[in-house]
């Protein structure tokens, strides 16, 4: 059962061309990293998979039960503005905006389910907090209960980790995996190779004029990652 | 001063000041925080010299009723700010100080070149500081401000938590399939018509001071968006209140009493938020 489908993707914004020949699909259940260098085109792909940007050409489909919009999503940590004031309650709550349909006001339900998702991400007590006054790990658990409170089938991560501390993020990577294993599809921007070949079911390398899909094993056989371990060493 | 402040309240045209001058202050004060939060405060700023410009060509035209050309005009220039604000490649900001200086610029050359009144300096000097104007409100103008206040408070409490979830992370808003851009624009277009209305209390360089101040002074000490949005319409209708009766008691202009209660209030907030 495949969500996404993508098929000769082009991507780019304002007529430029980012990456093309972009194919790749993402099944219920897989944990997928998008991984390339920087302007390799991961955050444009990105915002075409939550539908922000259309794609240049290509096909893009969503299918198999997974409504448009279903789509919870973790953005980059550096976005939010330094002085908003903004309560975690009120924050998680906002996920749930997309079940409201017309209603103007949050039913019972969507209480529910951000207190469900506050105590499966263990912010319950931190509820009443300024949100700006939280840990950065903290901070990336408000917006993950946030982004499960918007779907229950796929999140989509851009570089969760970034700014956080070493123990953190692996607790971090750890929590992501867990919620995987528990039937969550992940689909994650890194450029935290390492952390995706441990963590990830496939991997997706993008690159200007090609690209590279498949298992984290067949991704560990192929020239990408080869190519890819020599520039790693040549660092070290 | 109690006697006196009861004296003044018989008059109808205190009273009518009074009510519109706590509408006004309620409409602004709610947006405001949006705005601030949005980093639109300059869309203010750029609106408010517009409807200035506006209003100068209307009166030089001599039209019986200037708020209906002021109005379509600020809010048509509120949707072409906004689009260039998001524009990265037309410099926003650029685009707007263009935008705004241009018409005030162009508002008071005609207001020279054509005007019918004896002081033509004295009549732009009201514009801009806001004058007796809100003394002198007719019954319709009254009908006007209530009713357009009413429409700006039921849209806001409906459109609440979708106006927090635009303001608060607009990807990720519209990645669950809220239309952020309508949010903007009538975000924008709201903010147009409470800066043409809130120009009768204040003049049109002081009208962004009424948006941005209370939202500023509440972000101070209050920590959560609800918490802010509340507090700061208290402290809007509060100062606006208070400024219209100190004006009055000790006849100072009106517009500048208001602000300065904003900037009191504002100290007060600074220094209450320091002591937490």
């Amino acid at each position: 059962m495949s969500y996404i489908k993508c098929r000769n993707l082009v991507l780019g914004y304002e007529g430029m061309v980012v990456a093309e020949n972009i194919s790749f699909e993402v099944n219920k259940g897989d944990y997928l990293c998008i991984v390339g260098e920087n302007g390799a085109g991961k955050s444009t792909l990105m915002k075409t998979l939550l539908g922000l940007t259309p794609p240049m050409g290509g096909v893009f489909e969503c299918s198999d039960g997974l409504n448009a919009h279903e789509i919870g999503y973790l953005p980059q940590q550096t976005f939010v503005q330094r002085d908003f004031p903004a309560s975690v309650w009120e924050i998680v709550l906002s996920g749930t905006l997309s079940s409201c349909g017309r209603r103007p006001f949050f039913g019972k339900a969507q209480k529910e389910l951000a207190e469900k998702n506050m105590r499966r991400m263990d912010i319950w007590d931190l509820r009443k907090e300024c949100y700006r006054k939280l840990s950065g790990g903290q901070q990336q658990r408000v917006l993950l209960a946030r982004a499960l409170c918007a779907s229950s089938v796929l999140l989509v991560l851009d570089e969760p980790v970034t700014g956080l501390d070493p123990k953190v993020t692996v607790e971090f990577y750890q929590l992501i995996k867990r919620l995987n294993n528990e039937g969550l599809t992940i689909i994650m921007v890194s450029h935290d190779v390492q952390a995706a070949i441990e963590y990830a079911s496939h991997i997706l390398h993008i690159e200007k004029e090609r690209s590279f899909i498949g298992t984290v094993q067949e991704y560990m056989e192929s020239e990408f990652w080869r190519e890819l371990a020599t520039k790693l060493e040549m660092r070290y | 001063m109690i006697e006196e402040i009861r004296f003044y309240i018989s008059y109808p045209f205190v009273r009518y000041a009074l009510i519109v001058g706590t509408l006004i202050a309620l409409c602004s004060s709610l947006l405001g925080v949006s705005l601030v939060l949005k980093r639109f405060s300059y869309i203010g700023d750029g609106l408010s010299h517009v409807a200035f410009g506006a209003l100068a060509v209307a009166s030089v035209f001599n039209l019986t009723n200037n708020t209906l050309v002021v109005m379509p005009v600020t809010i048509a220039a509120a949707i072409l700010l906004l689009r260039t604000g998001q524009n990265t490649k037309l410099y926003g900001d650029s685009a707007i100080a263009m935008v705004s200086v241009g018409a005030l610029a162009v508002g008071y050359l005609v207001m020279n070149l054509f005007s019918t009144s004896a002081n033509a300096s004295g009549d732009v000097c009201s514009t801009l500081f806001g004058s007796t104007s809100i003394l002198t409100l007719t019954r319709a103008e009254v009908a006007l401000c209530i009713v357009m206040s009413v429409i700006v408070v039921v849209l806001f409490v409906l459109l609440y938590n979708r106006i927090f979830a635009v303001t608060f992370d607009e990807n990720f808003a519209r990645a669950t399939g809220v239309k952020a851009q309508l949010y903007n624009t009538l975000i924008a277009v709201i903010t147009a018509i409470i800066i043409v209305l809130a120009m009768n209390l204040v003049g049109s360089l002081l009208v962004s001071a009424l948006v941005v101040f209370p939202a500023l002074s509440a972000m101070r000490v209050i920590k959560s968006f609800k918490g802010v949005v509340i507090y700061s319409a208290v402290i809007s209708v509060c100062c606006s209140l208070v400024g219209i009766t100190l004006s009055i008691l000790f006849s100072t202009p009106v517009g500048s009493t208001i602000v300065a209660a904003n900037i009191v209030v504002f100290i007060g907030n600074c220094i209450a938020g320091r002591k937490r």
